[in-house]
Formats: structure tokens, C-alpha cells, sequence
């Protein structure tokens, strides 16, 4: 792992698994929104069980990324890998972006099904919707500190910070949850999944991981080359 | 005496007396809290009955902003004129040091806001067997917020919009004291025992203590340079 922290390497190492990638990933996507067509109505939720193939791997995705952010700003605090905070800063958008959609999509699946947007007993939600707010934290701070590597770090600290808190603020929700009334209508399906629904769904859940790794992936090589033009164009600007 | 001892009951006297006394000090933190009390019925309705179940929330909600509001110089003074610096050339760590301003903060405005709290519950309608139990988890839950808070101006240092990156930092943190501290009213309020989130709000608190001055050290000397 560590011999893959040289950019250099990185760089021919990834080369080629990027289109790849995308490639799986949008095979994948084809596949999954296909079959996520075509499977059957549920007998309950009708055609908005459809929903749950976007929502689901986006929500798994959103949480993911957030590790990976955490998990990379730990190896750029600790070993002040330029790669590492590389990769923290790519994961935080595609990370934003998977959990604000499955916020929105899971708004939508709610309001015919439950007959609300939203719903503030629920601690699943709550969750998800915090983690949001520290994907909004990190892109925030990360964004108002105008020298790369001091953003960096501090975006590092607070997402190291914001890795060992999620678990508590996770904790403190389902508390939560326990002490009001659970809103009973809010279970998830039903004890065990159909066949018809469980393929489009890991499909679809592949889909997505692949989409994460194409996006990061290119992100990051994005920033090591952006960083490797800026400083090329400095080293240009001191020989002329 | 030793100079780690020196330098830390130093560090600790110029603290709390630039927290109590600079710039207003305590009176700011708990007239803002009282503002907020006051905003709430009149943009939710007067009436005392609607008001009483959300008191205890109130009190929580005013208790977590007010706790920010002194956050932005707490560091951002000491560094812009030098101290931060003259600081850790001395005898005491960065961690000491971030712990002495964030304990010496809630003295100066955890502990009146804590006070405070009781009695706008109060005025909100909440019954009077809860009051010191409202003043028990302002004070627990604000030893949270201040180490917490303290954290999110060590990383919000040298940035343009301090003030409002602080709260987007740190607010999404503040959700477990909340949680927590309203919860044991909630608790008290139904006939239960408040004892159990009270001992959850107590191991927030110690948490915060330990976690935030490593990580706001990190902080301060990422933005020292």
C-alpha cells in the first residue's frame, strides 16, 4: 500500500484502471437501471420500489466515502502524505453528492409511502442527514483557507475528528429515537428481500462502488497533476 | 514550584481574566441568551401551554448558540498580536495550553450561561422541580461545548469568515450534548431516571476534553505555520 503513496507510481499504477473503471461502472449502471425497470411492481410500495435501487447504494456510498475521507486524512495528518490529503479532498464531494442523493431520493420514496417529505422521528434519517452537514463542514473549511497545505491539514484534523464522532453522534440519534415514540410505519420493507429485487439492487450497489472509485480515482490524479503543473509554472516563472 | 505549574496557573489567571473581562465577558454570552429566549414566544405564540413541552429544547438550542458566540477570538487575538507564539516557546504544550482557554471559557461564560438557563426555562413554563437539574446539565453539557467549540476556532483560525465557519464546523459536534442534555430533562419530565443521560452527557464532556486539545493543537500549529 505504502509503495503506491509515490505520486509517480500512483500515477502509472492508475493509468490504466481509471477507464476501466468507468467502463464497469457504466455497464453496471446500464445493467442495473435495467433491471431495476423491469423487475416487478412490489405488491405494497407499487412502482416506487424503484426508488430503493438509487437510494440504497447512494446512502452505503455516502457513508463509504466518508470513511475513505477519514481513513486519508488520518494518513495525511500522521505521515504528511501529499497523496493522502489528495485523496480526502476528492472523496468529499462524490461523498456529499451520494448522501445528498440519497436525502433527496429518499424524500421522494417517503412522501407517497409514509405521506411526508420528511420525517424528523426517524433515526435513520437523522443520520444521514447529519452526515451531510459534515460533508458540508469539511468542503466549508477545506474551501475558506487560501494555502493548499494549511486547508489540508486543518481539513484533515476535522475530518479525523469527524470520523471518531460519527459512531457517537450515530449512538446518540438511535438514543434519541428510543426515548420518543419509534414511528412504526417507517420499517424498512420487510423482513427479507425477494430475489426480484435483491439482483437489481447488488447490482446497482456495484454500480455505484465502481462510480465512486472511477470519480475518486480521477479526481485524484486531477489534483496530482494540477499540483504537478503548479509547479512547473513556479519553477518556469523562477528560470525566466 | 515547578515552571510547568507557574506557567500553567499564569496561563490560566491571564485567561479567565480576558474571558471574564474583555469585551463585555460574561454579560454578552447571557444577554444573548436571554434574546433568544425572548425571540422564541413571540415568533411561536404566546400561549404558555404550547410553550411548556419545548422549553426544555429552548433552553438547549439558546445554551449551544450562546456557547459559540465568544469562539472566534478566543484564538485569533493570541495569534494575530504574537502571544500564541510567546506561548509555545514557554514551558507548556500546545494541548495545555488550548485546555487552560477552553476551561478558563466555560468558566467565564459556560458556567452564568448554566445559571441563566434555569431561570428562562423557567420564565418558558417548565415546572420548578426541574430547575436544578436544567443548571446540573448546562453546566456538564457546556464543559462540552467549550472544549468542542474550542476546537472548531483552533481550525476555523486564519480563515476569512471565522465566526460562521465555526458554527458550520461545529454545530453538527454540539448534536450529541443536545441529544443528551435535553434528553435527561425529558426523562425527569416523564418520571424517569435522568441518571442515564446525564452520565452520557458527562462522557461526552470528558471526551471532549481529551479529544479536542490534541486535535486543536494540530490545528493551531497547522495555522502557526
Amino acid at each position: 500500500m505504502f509503495g503506491l503513496a509515490n505520486p509517480e507510481r500512483f500515477m502509472r499504477f492508475t493509468r490504466p484502471l481509471v477507464p476501466g473503471l468507468w467502463a464497469i461502472a457504466a455497464v453496471l449502471l446500464a445493467a442495473g437501471t435495467w433491471l431495476g425497470f423491469s423487475a416487478p411492481e412490489d405488491y405494497q410500495q407499487g412502482d416506487t420500489v424503484r426508488i430503493m435501487f438509487v437510494h440504497v447504494p447512494a446512502a452505503s456510498l455516502g457513508l463509504m466515502a466518508y470513511a475513505a475521507l477519514g481513513i486519508s486524512s488520518f494518513f495525511a495528518l500522521v505521515f504528511r502524505h501529499p497523496l493522502a490529503d489528495a485523496a480526502a479532498r476528492a472523496a468529499a464531494v462524490p461523498g456529499a453528492a451520494f448522501t445528498a442523493l440519497a436525502l433527496v431520493t429518499g424524500s421522494l420514496w417517503g412522501k407517497p409511502m409514509w405521506g411526508a417529505w420528511w420525517a424528523w422521528g426517524d433515526a435513520r434519517l437523522m443520520s444521514v442527514l447529519i452526515l451531510f452537514l459534515f460533508y458540508i463542514g469539511y468542503i466549508a473549511l477545506r474551501a475558506s483557507i487560501d494555502d493548499e497545505t494549511r486547508a489540508g491539514r486543518a481539513a484533515a484534523v476535522l475530518g479525523l475528528v469527524g470520523l471518531i464522532n460519527l459512531p457517537i453522534v450515530k449512538f446518540s440519534v438511535d438514543w434519541w429515537n428510543t426515548l420518543h415514540q419509534p414511528a412504526s410505519l417507517l420499517r424498512m420493507g420487510g423482513p427479507s428481500m425477494s430475489e426480484a429485487f435483491l439482483v437489481p439492487l447488488l447490482t446497482m450497489m456495484a454500480a455505484y462502488a465502481a462510480l465512486f472509485g472511477a470519480l475518486w480515482l480521477t479526481a485524484i490524479r486531477t489534483e496530482v497533476t494540477r499540483r504537478r503543473v503548479l509547479t512547473l509554472r513556479a519553477r518556469a516563472a523562477l528560470e525566466a | 514550584m515547578s515552571p510547568f505549574r507557574t506557567a500553567l496557573s499564569v496561563l490560566f489567571r491571564r485567561e479567565l481574566s480576558l474571558a471574564w473581562g474583555g469585551g463585555g465577558g460574561p454579560l454578552l454570552a447571557c444577554g444573548f441568551f436571554v434574546c433568544l429566549t425572548v425571540l422564541v414566544p413571540l415568533a411561536a405564540g404566546g400561549d404558555p401551554v404550547g410553550l411548556k413541552p419545548v422549553a426544555s429544547a429552548i433552553a438547549w438550542l439558546a445554551l449551544a448558540l450562546a456557547s459559540m458566540l465568544s469562539l472566534e477570538r478566543l484564538f485569533e487575538r493570541d495569534l494575530e498580536d504574537g502571544a500564541l507564539d510567546l506561548l509555545t516557546t514557554g514551558p507548556l504544550p500546545l494541548e495545555a495550553i488550548f485546555a487552560v482557554k477552553a476551561f478558563s471559557q466555560w468558566l467565564a461564560t459556560g458556567l452564568p450561561l448554566a445559571l441563566t438557563a434555569p431561570v428562562a426555562a423557567l420564565t418558558l413554563g417548565q415546572s420548578t422541580d426541574l430547575l436544578p437539574l436544567t443548571a446540573v446539565a448546562a453546566m456538564i453539557g457546556g464543559l462540552g461545548f467549550a472544549f468542542t467549540g474550542a476546537l472548531g476556532a483552533a481550525l476555523a483560525l486564519g480563515t476569512r469568515r471565522g465566526g460562521l465557519l465555526i458554527a458550520i464546523v461545529v454545530l453538527p459536534l454540539f448534536i450529541p450534548p443536545v441529544v443528551f442534555g435535553a434528553g435527561a430533562l425529558e426523562r425527569a419530565a416523564n418520571g424517569m431516571d435522568p441518571a442515564p443521560a446525564l452520565a452520557l452527557l458527562a462522557a461526552y464532556a470528558l471526551f471532549a476534553m481529551v479529544i479536542s486539545p490534541l486535535a486543536g493543537a494540530a490545528a493551531i500549529r497547522n495555522a502557526q505555520g
